[in-house]
């Protein structure tokens, strides 16, 4: 109960824009979960001629093929934001575990692992990506396995850096001494010392991730159709755009309400971690 | 002095080292694939016999190391082979849309960097004020939009509603100046908005970091007026940080252009790329992904020279 007060007192002490952005997750969030109750139609039903107006029947009208804007919008949060989440899982336990592992490690293991890292970041990821996806072809798996693994190469370092000044301290020392596994070390001491940065860097990747996958289901190479993918729909209907229609930026604007959202409050905890270094 | 050619002999090395290896994966792909561009280009109707000959004809029955050097000597002179999907030849297909994707870059790039500088600067300065506040919201807003989002917006304000700009960008060969320039400035504007955000947190940041120096202080102890700190104490050291900014940045629009050509139907590199991955034309994709690798690569090799040349420290050694 003292922990729920805490929260409720650190929210309210909270920055505007950090409010608006928990307020734009726990809605999405909750579209997500609910996307069969709130939608009106089916995912891929085709309900209709192609590109209808906006009406009553159709909130955000019809696209390409026919098929309802805003039942595809709702289960977009589902799909994209979904994927988007695995692929960040992924690139963090692997970078996670490897970057921490090197720390503790030292010596071959550590440089053999971040000349690797430096090779893969020195291409870009994009171009990269794209590249992987031609040679294993456009599925939902090798979209996640791609990204999250070139992804992970920023995560490898920043659990570096921050575990190697964990590292030095005499605790690790004593706990080495001790007997302990590497396991238990990365677990027990490492891991609670170095959360709070990589807390924040989880939503700086989850953006990144985000609007990686999003790209790249824009260009056609990402989340294949019919899964309603807000990348994809604007795709679809960017046709529309010369028509003087806003249709296709309603799928781009719920990518970008997103990721303004989660920065805002990635931001919050950033300033606020680094505050309370500051007064130490 | 010759401490200074170490270590930017060092650092040319290793750039060179890494685009050894990324030339190496970027090759490895194809050999990855089931079946090879003699399979792909003649289809399944052809017969075993077709196939090997043109195999041989490809020099595709030669062991993988002596494929591989005989494609990175070609590269180097520009001789990136066949396309699989039209047999062109991939250096012909790529030329002018490589120029064509600098181009747009640059453009963007002279807009975006004077821009973000100033923006940069002043925010630094007065850190903490309202304006500072102001600009880190709004930045943050724009580095979290998609790109296509920004065009598509652009578009549809600036061309379709306002009718400003045409919203199409494909420029032929053969275009005057001026109208490529009307032509490309609404994609230029796309990928201003997108990297001035970037650039100018960067900016930002480094200058922060600057004048939180013990030197600057003592500086400003001394009495010294604050234009003076900025241009003989604060400005030497910040060359180095302000032109890798620059310089990452045009990396970062180099690379970045490829959904912004999409959306605006622009011929670059880019573009070239995104059909030809659909098509699994594997040639021409490891030939575009070769110099949009080499050139991020390099620009950023030459980032860390020229912050190595201009640092102080370095250049005056005790």
């Amino acid at each position: 109960m003292n922990k729920m007060r805490f929260a409720w007192n650190e929210f309210n002490k909270a920055p505007l824009t950090a409010k608006i952005g928990l307020l734009i997750i726990v809605v999405y969030v909750f579209v997500a979960i609910f996307a069969p109750l709130i939608a009106p139609f089916g995912e891929s039903e085709i309900v209709g001629r192609k590109y209808l107006p906006w009406s009553n029947e159709f909130l955000l009208g019809t696209d390409n093929l026919g098929r309802d804007m805003f039942t595809r919008i709702v289960y977009g949060a589902r799909n994209t934001v979904g994927i988007a989440l695995i692929t960040t899982l992924l690139a963090f336990s692997l970078g996670g575990i490897f970057g921490i592992f090197a720390a503790v490690m030292g010596g071959w293991t550590e440089l053999v692992l971040s000349r690797v890292v430096d090779i893969l970041m020195a291409i870009p990821s994009l171009i990269f990506s794209m590249l992987l996806l031609t040679i294993f072809g456009t599925s939902v798996i090798s979209l996640i396995l791609i990204i999250g693994v070139l992804d992970s190469t920023r995560v490898y370092r920043l659990a570096r850096a921050t575990s190697l000044n964990i590292v030095v301290m005499d605790y690790i020392d004593v706990a080495r001494l001790r007997g302990e596994k590497i396991g238990w070390i990365i677990i027990n001491e490492i891991l609670p010392n170095i959360s709070a940065p990589l807390v924040a860097e989880f939503g700086i990747r989850f953006c990144f991730v985000f609007l990686t996958i999003s790209s790249l289901s824009f260009l056609g190479l990402g989340i294949q159709p019919p899964t309603a993918d807000w990348g994809g729909m604007v795709r679809d209907t960017a046709d529309l755009i010369t028509f003087d229609d806003y249709t296709p930026l309603i799928p781009a604007a719920a990518i970008a309400i997103l990721t303004i959202g989660v920065n805002f409050v990635v931001d919050w905890f950033l300033q606020k971690t680094s505050g309370l270094k500051d007064e130490l | 002095m010759s401490n200074i050619l170490r270590i930017l002999f060092q650092r040319l090395a290793l750039g060179l080292f890494t685009l050894f290896i990324v030339s190496l994966i970027i090759f490895m792909g194809i050999t990855l694939l089931p079946g090879d561009a003699a399979e792909a280009m003649l289809g399944q109707s052809a017969t075993p016999d077709t196939v090997a000959a043109l195999r041989v004809q490809l020099g595709l029955d030669l062991p993988p190391h002596t494929r591989y050097f005989n494609w990175l000597l070609g590269a180097l002179q520009g001789d990136f082979g066949t396309s699989v999907g039209s047999g062109q030849q991939i250096s012909s297909l790529i030329g002018t849309r490589f120029a064509n994707t600098l181009f747009l870059a640059i453009f963007a790039a002279t807009i975006a960097v004077p821009l973000a500088l100033i923006l940069g600067i002043l925010a630094a300065l007065y850190r903490s004020s309202v304006y500072d506040r102001v600009v880190n919201v709004v930045t943050l807003a724009s580095i979290s939009m998609p790109e296509f989002f920004i065009s598509y917006i652009l578009i549809l304000f600036v061309s379709v509603k306002a009718g400003w700009l045409p919203s199409l960008a494909n420029v032929q060969t053969g275009v005057p100046f001026l109208v490529r320039l009307e032509m490309t400035l609404l994609p230029a504007l796309a990928l201003t908005l997108m990297s001035v955000a970037h650039m100018m947190r960067m900016t930002r940041a480094s200058i922060i970091n600057l004048l939180a120096n013990p030197y600057i202080e003592m500086a400003t102890l001394k009495g010294i007026k604050k234009a003076r700190i900025i241009t003989h104490h604060a400005l030497p050291n910040a060359w180095a940080p302000i032109v890798n900014v620059i310089v990452l940045n045009l990396a970062y629009l180099i690379v970045g252009v490829v959904v912004v050509e999409v959306v605006f139907v622009y011929p670059g590199l880019g573009q070239l790329l995104v059909d030809s991955v659909q098509r699994r034309d594997l040639p021409v994709v490891q030939a575009a992904c070769l110099i949009f690798a080499a050139t991020y690569i390099l620009l950023n090799l030459f980032a860390d020279i020229i912050s190595i040349v201009t640092n102080p420290r370095l250049l005056n050694p005790k």
